[in-house]
Order: C-alpha cells, then structure tokens, then sequence
C-alpha cells in the first residue's frame, strides 16, 4: 500500500459505506488493498482517489467494484471431514429436535447450503428443517437460488461427498444438460435465501445450527468480534456454530460463550 | 553496522520446484532459539492435507507451525496453510483469504511477500529460492520499495533456475548462493538477531 492509499482506500470505504451502506470499514487490510488495486486497474483508474469519484453516484460503476470486493469461492462438501463431523457428531442432536433452523452466512454461490440439504435429505431431517442462505452478494445469492454448477466441477464435489460419508451417489441430485449440472429443485424448498450482512444487519432468528466458513477470513478482528456476537446471539442454547478449517474463535473475544465441539473441524457449540 | 548485518524482524522464504530439498539445507541450520519469525510459502502440487510440518519438524527442535487466521505472528517457523493465500497485518497478526490465485499460485509468494514488505518495512528480509515460474518478483519489488533486504538463490545452483532469476531482475540481493550458503548466513544474521533480542527484552 503506498502512503496514499493509507488514507485514500479508508476514505473510499467510508464513502462506499455513506453512499451504498455496504460496510467494508472493517475488513482484513492486507487482503482488501489488494482487492482494491486490482479493481483500480481493471477498471481504469490511477488512484484509489480516482476509483472513489467514479462510483460516487454511478450504481453500475459500484456494482463491479463490489465484485472485486468480494471473493466468491466455494465448493460442494469443501473439506469432507468438516461435513463429516456434521453428519456423524452433530446430525444425531439434531434428529432430537421436531423442527430445525440452519443458517448458511456468506453462503457465496450456494455450494455449502446444497452440501448441507444433501446431507439433511440423506439423513432424513430435511423436511423438518428451515435453511437460510445469506450473502452481501446479489450476483452470488442469484447463482446459488439457481443452483446451476459447471459439469466440470462434478467430479471433484463427487468425490468430497463421498468422503464426508455418503449414503449415494451425488448424481441422485442432479441433472446433467449441456456441461451444466443442475441441482434439483426440491433441496431448496425448504430455503430462504436473502441478502444479509454480518457486518451491518442484526440478529437472524433461532438458530440451532450456523456455518459461516470463510467469511471472517475478510474481517479484522473488530469486524470478527461483532459477527461472532451477532453468530452468538442467533443462535438456540447448545446450538452449533462451524467455521472453515482455518478459522478459530481462539482469536475473538466472544469465544467464552462457546466450548469447543469437535476442535479440529472448527465446530463450536453454544454454552 | 553494514546494512546487510542489521537484524531483520521478520523473514519471509518462497520457493517452488526443487523447495523441498532448498528448504532441507536451510531450514536445520536456522538457530534453535530462533526469536524472530519466519514464514514460508512452497508451491506444491493442488493438495489439502498439510505435509510442510511433518517433513521439516523431524529437521529442527524449532516450533514449526500453519498458522490461523488473526493468529499473532510470534517468533518460530510457519508454512502457509494449503490452498489460502498467507498475508500478514500490520498488527502482526496472520490473515488468510481464498481470493483467485495469482500467477496461477495460492498461496501465492507475491502476496506474501508484499504484505510482509508493508508490515515489516525495512525490517523484512525476504529469500527467493528455486522455482520455474516468476512468482516472487513483485514481490521483491515491494519489498525493496519498502527498503527490506532481500536474498536470492544463485539460479545456477537452483533445481529451476526461473524464479530466482525474475527474482534478480527486480531486485538486488544483499546476498546471493547457493541454499546451504543461504543456511549459513541465515545462521549467522539470525543467531546474532537471537541475542540482540535477548539484550534489548
Ligand atoms: C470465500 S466465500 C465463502 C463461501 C462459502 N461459505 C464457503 O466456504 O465455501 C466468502 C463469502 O462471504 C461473503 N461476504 C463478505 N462479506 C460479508 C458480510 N459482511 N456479510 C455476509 N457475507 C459476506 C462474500 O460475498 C462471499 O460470498
């Protein structure tokens, strides 16, 4: 980051935030500066000064700038020993409850919530279950309603089902038609699917399961500590709270009202 | 004090084809009370599970660790965890994103070496090691910039000479040879770091 931009990207972040109220304050700096020289770039502009005064006023211009902003990534069963513990630790809780609630936050492109209706359907809690999928991303929450992947993709989610201890084979939920494979409908009938930001928007309902992986990876530890609380406070007493394999509460301050489930898979579980 | 003597605060180390055995003559020559970090990233082959600790911790009684993410970069030796690119803040905390490789790499040494650069600034000394593509050298670049030392294999002595020679186009090295050379005066710098730090804490 050149002295400039010490000043300059904090600026365009506020001024983001007082125009389109997409609150980036509090993001990893290393990571975003990155991010923001690389939309620079890519859409002209010397300076981030530049950049800030082409998407003062222009939603479109916004728009793409936010594309840069946040990182789309996902796979289906991503890290199979993480789905693994769900289904075989965690799934046998839930059996206990009549009804569930499962929160996907920074659900992305929708490959970890079709990960999680595949396993509910496979251990038949999907049709008791309620699952909200949220993201900041309109584009991302579109193509996971869609639940439309590239064919070439398949193999790889394939073989992490598998490995996250599969009853079937992933193909009993999708069809294949033109290099695409489409997801079937009736895993997302029980899905809600809005846009929500763990950074500005309050607590979603109770909860007894939350995922958020990879998300907070693009928080600083301010950012970090408020979604956690906001994680917290959503969720039912002894609910569960999972993160991506390189996340850790051991970090935040709020991780006393949790107890380590199942530590090497990052499960949590509210106290 | 010639420049090339002061004691770092950090260290970075890329490597790629060949890192392996690089990192085998470098690595058990690093001084066993190291009191500085040292932080790693290898390009390997698309993989999940993470093989770095167990291959070098046999090498060194040093703590050898990947680190979570927001983790305080404390003294000892880290790899970049498997398909994340590592990043460090300027609180000295570990950051860790998925966003797209860069140079077809994640983790990526670019990355690495640019947010040490920022963090570090002349206190940074990055080592660019065998590899046959050009990650490293916008990195180095930032580096210098932020006037941290930097020293590359001699390529000649690299099993892929590529990287190291990018890495000479941008940057001149305070040192340059072959890995065990690089051990040795990694040894010295870092063992003299070892007891500064003792004096001054
Ligand atoms: C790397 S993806 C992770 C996708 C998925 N959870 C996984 O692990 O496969 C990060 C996601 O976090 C979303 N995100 C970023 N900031 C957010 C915020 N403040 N609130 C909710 N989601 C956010 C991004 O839009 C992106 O979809």
């Amino acid at each position: 980051m050149s002295s400039q931009d010490e000043i300059e990207i904090p600026h365009l972040l506020e001024a983001i935030y007082q125009e389109y109220h997409q609150d980036f304050r509090h993001y990893s700096m290393a990571s975003l500066t990155r991010r923001v020289a690389l939309a620079r770039d890519q859409m002209g502009c010397q300076t981030t000064a530049d950049l800030e005064r082409l998407v003062s006023g222009n939603v479109d211009a916004f728009t793409r700038l936010f594309q840069f902003l946040t990182v789309q990534v996902s796979d289906m069963f991503r890290d199979p020993s993480f789905f693994r513990a769900f289904r075989q630790e965690i799934v046998p809780i839930l059996s206990t409850y009549p009804s569930l609630k499962l929160w996907v936050a920074g659900c992305s492109t929708g490959e970890e919530l079709y990960s999680y209706a595949i396993i509910l359907r496979e251990e038949g809690l999907l049709d008791r279950s309620i699952l909200y999928a949220t993201d900041i991303s309109p584009e991302a929450l579109r193509k996971a309603q869609a639940g439309v992947y590239s064919i070439d993709r398949v193999a790889a989610f394939s073989e992490n089902h598998r490995l996250s201890g599969a009853k079937c084979s992933l193909s009993e939920y999708y069809t294949a038609s033109h290099g695409l494979a489409v997801f079937d409908r009736s895993l997302r009938k029980n899905v809600v699917f809005s846009d929500h930001s763990l950074a500005t928007d309050s607590v979603f309902a109770e909860m007894q399961v939350i995922s958020c992986r990879n998300v907070l990876i693009y928080f600083d530890r301010t950012l970090q500590y408020h979604a956690v609380a906001l994680m917290r406070d959503s969720l039912c007493r002894r609910g569960f709270l999972g993160l991506g394999t390189r996340e850790s509460l051991a970090f935040t301050k709020s991780s006393s009202a949790f107890k380590e489930f199942s530590p090497a898979e990052r499960w949590y579980q509210k106290w | 004090m010639v420049s090339g003597e002061l004691m770092p605060r950090a260290v970075v180390i890329g490597a790629s084809a060949g890192a392996i055995d690089a990192l085998k003559q470098i690595i058990p020559q690093l001084p066993h009370d190291l009191s500085i970090p040292v932080i790693i990233v290898v390009h390997l082959a698309a993989r999940k599970e993470s093989l770095l600790p167990q291959i070098f911790r046999p090498l060194t009684p040093i703590g050898i660790r990947e680190p979570n993410d927001k983790e305080p970069v404390g003294a000892g030796i880290w790899f970049a965890p498997p398909d994340y690119h590592l990043l460090v803040e300027k609180d000295h905390t570990f950051s860790l994103s998925l966003d797209t490789p860069v140079k077809f790499s994640r983790p990526s040494i670019d990355v690495l070496f640019s947010a040490a650069a920022e963090a570090y600034g002349d206190g940074l000394l990055a080592v660019l090691l065998t590899g046959a593509n050009d990650d490293g050298a916008d990195g180095l670049r930032d580096v210098r910039q932020r006037a941290g030392r930097v020293i590359v294999q001699d390529p000649a002595t690299a099993e892929a000479s590529e990287m190291p020679k990018a890495g000479l186009r941008v940057a001149t090295p305070i040192f340059t040879g072959s890995t065990s050379m690089i051990g040795a005066f990694l040894a010295t710098l870092l063992q003299r770091a070892a007891s500064d730090s003792r004096e001054t804490s």
